[in-house]
Order: C-alpha cells, then sequence, then structure tokens
C-alpha cells in the first residue's frame, strides 16, 4: 500500500465525562477500502465523524490528505471538500429537488458553472441509477432512492475519501441491496478511499481491504475480511460477530 | 403484479351510502350524538343572532342618506353612514394637505397593489423584495413630496397612509434585522450572543408603547439641542426594533427545528458559516415560522395604532378625531366599525396570503 492519506495518533475524544474514543492509531493507505464494525455506543461513528471534524477530538492528531485537523476553519473546510460523506439518515436537503441537493456544493464550494455543476450531477445520478429522479424533491423519493442520491451528491464533490455512517442501518430491509450495490459499484469502479461504519458483512467480505472492530472506544482488533471473520482472535470479537452472524 | 396475483384481490367497492354526500357529512359532524345535536342547534342559533345583528346595524338599519337628525333617530339602532360621507377624507388622511390628498390614495394604492402582488405565486423571490424596497421609496417621496411635488410636512401626515407606512416599513427592515438576531442568538461566539440576548430580552421585556415613549420623549433629551430628529422617523424606528426582537424569536424557532442533519450535511460538503445558513438553514428556518412571523406582522400592523400616544395622527386616530365635529359627535362608534374593517381587511389578506405561502412551499417535502 502506498502513503497513508489519514493519519490518526493517539486520538482521544470524550463527551462530557464519557471517554468515548481511546488512544485511536489509525492509518489509511490512498484507495483503501475499511469496513469499521462493533456493538452500539462503541465510538465507530464517532471516530469517522472526527476525520472531517462533525466531531471535535481534544487529544492526540489526526491529519487528512497532508493537512492536520485544528480549530482553523480554513483547513477545516479544505479537508471537508476532499472528504464525502454518506448518513445514516441520508440528510438530503428537504427544500431542494435531487438535482440542485447534487449541484450544490460543485456550484458554491469548488465554484463551479451551473451547467457544468448539472452534468457532474447527472453524471452521478446515472451512477447510482437515478437519473430520472433529478427533478423530484427528496420527500418524494423511497429512503433507498434518498440514500443513493445523497451518495450521488457526495461524489459530486469528487472527494478523495468517502466516509459512510451506517448508510443502511435506517432502510427497508428491502432497500438495503440497491444501496449496498452502489457502493460495491463505486469501490470497484473507482479505487477511492473508503471507510465504512457498517454491520453489512456481507459488503464487509466483498469489497473491504480491512475489517476494524471497535468496542467501548477502543480498536480491539483489525485485519483483513477473511482472518477476520474465520479467525478472530478477540473474546470480544468472537462474541460480537457471534451475534451478528447469527440469524 | 401478475394477473394471478390480482385474481385473488377483493376488488375495491364504494363506502355505504349513508356515509357519503351532505347528509352523510351532517349525520357525521352536526348530528351524530345529542351533545352534538345540541352544539349545533346552538351554534347555528348563536350565529344566526350575531350576524343577523351585525347586518340590521351595518346594512338594513343604517342611515345613508339624510341629515345628521335621521342619523340621531336612528342613533343605537343602525350606523350613521352619513357621518363617514362627510368625515371619510379626514378618516383616510389626517390632516395631510387637503388638495394633495391624491397622493395619500396613490399610497393606499400602492400598499394593496405589493399586497396583492406578493400573493402571486410567479413574483416570488429576490425581485419582490427589491419590489417592496422600491414601493417604499416611491411612498416617501409621494408623502413628503419634492421632486415637483409640494412638500408636506411629517407633521401633518395621517390616517391610512401612515399606519401602512409604519406597518409595512416595520416589517421591510424588522425582517433582516430579526434574521441576524436569531443567528446572532444561536452563536457560538459569547459576546454576540450575549447582545442579542439582551437585546431581545429587553425589548420583549417592555410594551411597545414604552418604547415609543422613549423614542419620542426619553431620547431627544440625549441629542444635542440643534439637532431634531423627525417624530415619524423615531417612532418608526421604535416599531422596527420592536418588531424585530418578536421577530427574531419566531426565527429561532425555525431555527431550532431544522435537524442536526442539516447542518452536518451542509458541514460536511465544505459549505462556510455563510453559505450553509442561507442555503440550507435558513430556507427551512423561515418556512417553518412562516406562521409565527406573520402573526407579528399582524400584530405590528395592529400595534401601529399606539403611535397616537405620542401624538400621530394614524388611522385609529384620525377615526376618533373625525368624529369631534359637533354634528357627529355621537357616531364616534360607527368611525371605530370602520378603522376595524380596514385593519381587518389588511390583517385578513395578509393571513391568507401565509397560508398561500406555506402550501406552495409545502410541495415536495411530504412523501405523496
Amino acid at each position: 500500500m502506498s502513503q497513508p492519506i489519514i493519519t490518526m495518533n493517539k486520538v482521544n475524544k470524550w463527551y462530557g465525562e464519557f471517554h468515548v474514543l481511546r488512544d485511536i492509531e489509525l492509518a489509511v493507505s490512498k484507495g483503501e477500502r475499511i469496513v469499521v464494525c462493533g456493538p452500539s455506543g462503541s465510538g465507530k461513528s464517532t471516530l469517522i465523524r472526527c476525520i472531517n471534524r462533525l466531531e471535535e477530538h481534544q487529544a492526540g492528531s489526526i491529519k487528512v490528505d497532508g493537512i492536520e485537523l485544528t480549530d482553523d476553519v480554513k483547513n477545516i473546510e479544505q479537508i471537508r471538500r476532499e472528504v464525502g460523506m454518506v448518513f445514516q439518515h441520508f440528510n438530503l436537503f428537504p427544500h431542494l429537488t435531487v438535482l440542485e441537493n447534487c449541484c450544490l456544493g460543485p456550484i458554491w464550494v469548488r465554484k463551479m458553472p451551473r451547467a457544468e455543476a448539472e452534468e457532474i450531477a447527472m453524471k452521478y445520478l446515472k451512477r447510482v441509477r437515478i437519473p430520472e429522479q433529478a427533478n423530484k424533491y427528496p420527500g418524494q423519493l423511497s429512503g433507498g432512492q434518498q440514500q443513493r442520491v445523497a451518495i450521488a451528491r457526495s461524489l459530486c464533490m469528487n472527494p478523495k475519501i468517502m466516509l459512510f455512517d451506517e448508510p443502511t442501518s435506517a432502510l427497508d430491509p428491502e432497500m438495503v441491496k440497491e444501496v449496498l450495490d452502489v457502493m460495491i459499484g463505486l469501490a470497484e469502479d473507482s479505487g477511492m478511499t473508503m471507510l465504512c461504519v457498517t454491520h453489512e458483512m456481507g459488503f464487509a467480505r466483498s469489497v473491504a481491504h480491512r475489517v476494524i472492530f471497535m468496542d467501548r472506544g477502543q480498536i480491539i482488533e483489525q485485519n483483513d475480511p477473511e482472518t477476520f471473520f474465520h479467525s478472530p482472535q478477540n473474546e470480544r470479537t468472537k462474541l460480537f460477530l457471534s451475534q451478528i452472524l447469527a440469524h | 403484479m401478475t394477473a394471478a396475483a390480482d385474481a385473488d384481490l377483493i376488488p375495491a367497492r364504494r363506502p355505504p351510502a349513508s356515509e357519503t354526500g351532505a347528509l352523510g357529512w351532517a349525520r357525521h359532524n352536526l348530528f351524530s350524538g345529542w351533545l352534538n345535536t345540541i352544539i349545533t342547534i346552538v351554534a347555528a342559533f348563536v350565529a344566526y343572532k350575531v350576524i343577523w345583528g351585525a347586518l340590521s346595524y351595518t346594512v338594513f338599519n343604517a342611515v345613508w342618506t339624510g341629515t345628521p337628525q335621521t342619523c340621531q333617530d336612528m342613533l343605537g339602532k343602525g350606523a350613521c353612514w352619513l357621518a363617514i360621507q362627510d368625515r371619510y377624507r379626514f378618516i383616510l388622511f389626517g390632516p395631510f394637505d387637503y388638495d394633495q390628498q391624491w397622493r395619500g390614495a396613490l399610497v393606499i394604492f400602492l400598499f394593496v397593489a405589493m399586497v396583492g402582488l406578493s400573493a402571486i405565486r410567479r413574483f416570488w423571490g429576490k425581485k419582490l423584495i427589491y419590489g417592496w424596497v422600491a414601493a417604499l421609496a416611491v411612498v416617501l417621496w409621494l408623502m413628503y413630496g419634492g421632486l415637483g411635488l409640494k412638500v408636506v410636512e411629517t407633521s401633518k401626515w395621517g390616517g391610512l397612509p401612515l399606519t401602512l407606512l409604519l406597518a409595512f416599513a416595520g416589517i421591510i427592515f424588522a425582517f433582516p434585522l430579526g434574521i441576524v438576531l436569531a443567528l446572532g442568538r444561536r452563536s457560538h461566539m459569547p459576546a454576540i450572543k450575549a447582545l442579542c440576548v439582551a437585546y431581545i430580552e429587553l425589548i420583549r421585556g417592555v410594551p411597545l408603547i414604552s418604547v415609543l415613549f422613549m423614542a419620542s420623549v426619553m431620547f431627544p433629551l440625549f441629542l444635542p439641542e440643534n439637532i431634531t430628529i423627525d417624530k415619524v422617523l423615531r417612532a418608526q424606528v421604535g416599531i422596527i426594533l420592536f418588531t424585530a426582537a418578536y421577530t427574531a424569536e419566531a426565527i429561532r424557532g425555525g431555527l431550532q427545528a431544522v435537524p442536526k442533519g442539516q447542518y452536518e450535511a451542509a458541514d460536511a460538503l465544505g459549505l462556510g458559516y455563510w453559505r450553509k445558513m442561507s442555503l440550507i438553514v435558513l430556507p427551512q428556518a423561515l418556512k417553518i415560522s412562516i406562521p409565527s412571523i406573520v402573526n407579528n406582522f399582524i400584530s405590528t400592523l395592529k400595534d401601529t395604532s399606539l403611535v397616537t400616544i405620542i401624538a400621530l395622527y394614524d388611522l385609529l386616530n384620525t377615526s376618533k378625531i373625525a368624529f369631534n365635529e359637533p354634528q357627529w359627535r355621537s357616531f364616534f362608534f360607527d368611525g371605530f366599525v370602520v378603522a376595524g374593517l380596514i385593519f381587518f381587511v389588511f390583517c385578513f389578506s395578509i393571513s391568507r396570503i401565509s397560508i398561500k405561502i406555506e402550501r406552495v412551499l409545502d410541495v415536495g417535502h411530504k412523501r405523496r
């Protein structure tokens, strides 16, 4: 693997008294695809939300694409431009059409002319297979469609890194596949650096280079999917895997 | 679905006849039980009494032609529209120069036209804001004069044009100020936040009358003696500052109702604070707060009648003064009826427009 695009060094974070991230050490190479899993409250979402500063870490250092995350607003905005994020609850802008949702970033952040931004937006809407919904409002789409729009919206910024925060866990079961298919397609075609918090172990097996297991704010175990699923080392990992793979 | 699956489907049937149509509706909503039946009958009786009473007073028993004596004979039974016919110019325009009152009429027309335009969806957008600002400028020119028009001092301004000017200028300037205050109140910068909180709480904690008194009586005491600020302007500023505080609170309610995820999604795209607010958060927050903002604006429109207290001739004041003439003195009540009617027409129109805006902005937000 090449040089790391994300480095986390002894990262710690507290919510009030609650120590949510403890001495996180993580290096992500360019083009690497990582799946983060763990029980609820283990800090996995917080971990990836620290990467684009939606959460502030209180100790340690995070470096993204060569830029250190500090209080400096300029740095933060610069990093956010290069890091796309897909949320559990889609967070599409309900007052804008699908197309406008996708064009917003390119036009206002990348300063692209509208025509060009729309062209790019349509390209990615085709890629997530819903170009025909471009002029609808998010409220008129199903959950799966909304999440695919959200992915397209992030891709329009042409990010170097994509973060997925439980992208399928708010979806009705019959819609999970359409979103996962898009994500798998993205992983295979683009070679983009991806960090994905998910419990979709099938997805982890087929696209991840590395699976990270977190518990109580710590990275407990990390390995390639093959080893991770077949011969987990840590007792807690084994317990967790037995719980989510049981049914 | 396949035809085989459809074969098992029970075909949709019409609801029973007793559940549909006017009779079904009445049975359901008006006479669904003995209690409801009683309420329906009582309500119908009260409505009949009120409507009949109002119509008798304002139409059937009202005096349209004749002399003050005719009115005197009908005093208490019917309205004296004779008095209004005689005094309507003063009610509408106050002490504004008599031969120049066509300017006041134009001002009223301009405001009515702007309210009407604001109701048409095609005009919604930035242009409408520019339109309002331009209309205000024209109104000020018509009222004050200059550029070929005879100058009418502000002390002679009065009636409906003054009321509408105070109200609409108050609303138009209070709105942006309210947005800034609402954003400031939610700011992470302690100094800005404290300043906005202090301002809003201070203004909200005092009645408008005292703000007007302050503006009119106290404020000049702080100024050097040779500087005087126009009385209408002082009242206007007082109204703007007052309305802004309430508008800010209405908007803050909307800001709080915008989900955190919207802020995060905007952040994640790399939008800066102002872009995030103007493109993502405010459009949603303002939509949510339309009912309370409009509510404030309607209050403002009616509250302008308090400028009477600092001796401005607003519509309510002129309606009262108009009946100071000896032959009409007994019919002062009818002046208030007319003033009330005019206020109602404006407030009701604004309210309808706001409902329309809400409905249009709602399109696409709900799943259909």
